[in-house]
């Protein structure tokens, strides 16, 4: 297992190195210089110039690429803005944790009322129950995002006035873009759970348990769940990682400085080292998150772990 | 007397209907999905006919500036006084336009990145999966806004930005049902009569491997629509004064708590056209691979 663990983490290296190469060869080719967006309009050629040296951006490409790949793999060093001239791992560091609690919040929400809505669609299957879990999970499915933060900051913070509508202080601020952002979610988890529940559920270990007197309940959170858990952890996986990237609509709307805001103030300002190091920053977070799920299959499925296991002595027979 | 027994048998056989025909008839018997395609296929006409159906000029300002709903203004008027109605049915034209367009130009990629990937497997396949992965690895609307930056803003930069966020996905699951069927009879047999490679793949073994990907188009054309309206929600899509769907929510941002009307209405418009999308998307899954229905 540690070995599997070892080998998933070597292999994340090439495909972080590559996204970096990716990320500064397309913010490079981006039109708009970044010396042209800090000194306006009024700049003379000369200005530019000293600015274009002062950055680094009069060097050719390659070496350009040598040195940040030097600098953020090898040293270390995420580099400064060009803008606020402050340290982009410090902005990190103070960024990263409001995006994270924010797509904590999100993904509870969604696991809370996703995993109840799918099971009880799966086992009254056909009925109203199903039909109405199924009705809410294509709605959510369908209504953006950033819509739903509009209506829910105009009903609950404009009409009710129950909570802030924008801004950060305490989890009060995380309440309204975590609904918003978590709706779809919800909607794509309840229908996988469904899906794999409907795989399970019909199974002959489960006709065994309700034949043996074991409660419904018990049958369907022991037996059935446990065994529909994989497709349904995937798909966590999977959603948390792209929450985690996917935020920056909702922290524009409700005004959060988070990793998303700063990436697309990044974009605007074609300050690269911002862009640069929040691809990264969220690419090996989303690879850590595949790292995850995969290593929760083999909590929930012993046959997983044992292939696991077996490969990693095969690797050591060889 | 042999010919006629041997038509009267050949009458008696049941006449074999095509998987297309079969997919439509399946696809009739669902209603939810006859109910997205009628929504769907209405839009169109709508946004077709727009410049007739249309009360008045999308650009036309107007004395009336922020009026709710009303006879004159049925979806009420934004800050400038345009009228909201006929905002959304031209910001049709864009929003919808950019998910379909963005969804053939990928599947125009994917489909050839899939095919080679799929039927030579081997080294060819490794590497071009690798280079998916690494596009992967980056979450999608990160890809999206970072693509949108490179190639400018605008209709059609959009429109190529989220093109390649839809390719990896698509090539995937091309390259999956190329591999499944790559050692099929029918393979075998176009194999055995010497016809070329090019032709295997494009005659025989991409129109067997194409129908999960007709799925994937269809609720591919609803995520679309819902990133060209994120995107232009943060200034990175198509522009003011240009009626996109998002570009208007973006629009009614700083008004829409004293002005609730101007984001309900392009809201509902997005929403709609996803679910009805979406109930066609399901439709067409169930339809084509009735063993997933459940």
């Amino acid at each position: 297992m540690g070995r599997y663990i070892l080998k998933r983490l070597l292999w994340m290296i090439p495909i972080i190195l590559s996204v970096a190469i990716l990320v500064f060869t397309l913010m490079t080719f981006c039109p708009g210089k970044p010396e042209a967006i800090i000194l306006g309009s009024t700049a003379t050629e000369a200005d530019l110039a000293a600015l274009r040296e002062e950055l680094g951006l009069n060097r050719p490409f390659l070496v350009r690429l040598g040195s940040f790949l030097e600098d953020t793999f090898l040293h270390l060093d995420l580099g400064k803005s060009y803008i606020t001239k402050g340290s982009v791992a410090q902005s990190i560091a103070e960024y990263l944790p409001r995006t994270f609690i924010l797509t904590v919040a999100t993904m509870a929400i969604s696991i809370c009322l996703a995993l109840p809505l799918g099971v009880m669609a799966a086992t009254h299957q056909g009925q109203w129950q199903d039909n109405l879990s199924m009705a809410f999970a294509l709605v959510g499915i369908s209504v953006p995002n950033f819509w739903l933060a509009m209506m829910l900051v105009i009903v609950f913070s404009v009409i009710l006035d129950w909570l802030p509508p924008m801004g950060i202080g305490g989890l009060e601020y995380y309440i309204l873009p975590a609904i918003s952002g978590s709706l779809g979610g919800v909607a794509g988890l309840a229908r996988q759970t469904r899906s794999s529940m409907l795989d399970v559920i019909r199974a002959d270990y489960i006709t065994t348990a309700r034949a043996k007197g074991v409660s419904e309940f018990k049958v369907i959170t022991k037996h059935a769940l446990k065994n529909a858990l994989i497709p349904i952890i995937t798909i966590i996986g999977t959603q948390f990682g792209r929450q985690l990237g996917g935020t920056m609509v909702i922290e524009t709307i409700f005004g959060i400085p988070g990793m998303g805001q700063y990436i697309i103030s990044g974009v605007n300002q074609r300050d690269y080292p911002v862009v640069q190091s929040g691809a990264i920053i969220l690419a090996i977070v989303f690879s850590l998150c595949m790292l995850l799920v995969d290593l929760l299959y083999a909590a929930a499925d012993p046959r997983i772990k044992a292939q696991y296991s077996k490969r990693g002595k095969k690797v050591r027979k060889t | 007397m042999t010919e006629a027994i041997i038509q009267r048998a050949r009458g008696a056989q049941p006449k074999k209907k095509s998987e297309f025909v079969r997919v439509l008839k399946q696809l009739s018997y669902n209603r939810g999905a006859m109910l997205g395609l009628c929504i769907f296929v209405l839009e169109l006409v709508i946004i077709l006919l727009a410049p007739i159906l249309a009360p008045y000029d999308y650009a036309a300002m107007s004395s009336a500036i922020r009026e709710g709903p009303s006879l004159a203004h049925l979806c009420g008027t934004d800050d400038l006084g345009r009228d909201i109605l006929s905002r959304i049915l031209y910001g049709g034209r864009y929003s919808i336009t950019m998910g379909i367009f963005s969804v053939m130009i990928a599947v125009v990629f994917s489909s050839v990145i899939g095919s080679i990937a799929g039927y030579f497997g081997g080294r060819v396949d490794n590497i071009i999966m690798r280079i998916l992965d690494v596009i992967q690895s980056l979450p999608g609307m990160l890809l999206t806004i970072v693509m949108s930056a490179v190639l400018g803003s605008g209709y059609f930069n959009t429109i190529l930005a989220l093109s390649v966020n839809c390719i990896p996905g698509q090539a995937r699951m091309l390259r999956a049902q190329m591999m499944k069927n790559r050692d099929a009879e029918y393979v075998e047999a176009s194999q055995s009569i010497n016809c070329s490679r090019l032709r295997i793949i494009a005659v025989h073994l991409f129109p067997n491997s194409f129908s999960p990907l007709i799925v994937q188009m269809t609720m591919g054309v609803a995520n679309m629509i819902l990133m060209a309206s994120s995107l232009s929600f943060i200034g990175l899509g198509v522009q003011p004064p240009a009626p996109e769907w998002g570009a208007m929510l973006a629009g009614s941002r700083e008004f829409f708590r004293s002005s609730p009307h101007m984001v309900v209405f392009p809201g509902l418009a997005i929403a709609i056209t996803i679910l009805a999308l979406n109930l066609l998307g399901d439709g067409l899954r169930d339809a084509l691979d009735p063993k997933l229905k459940k």
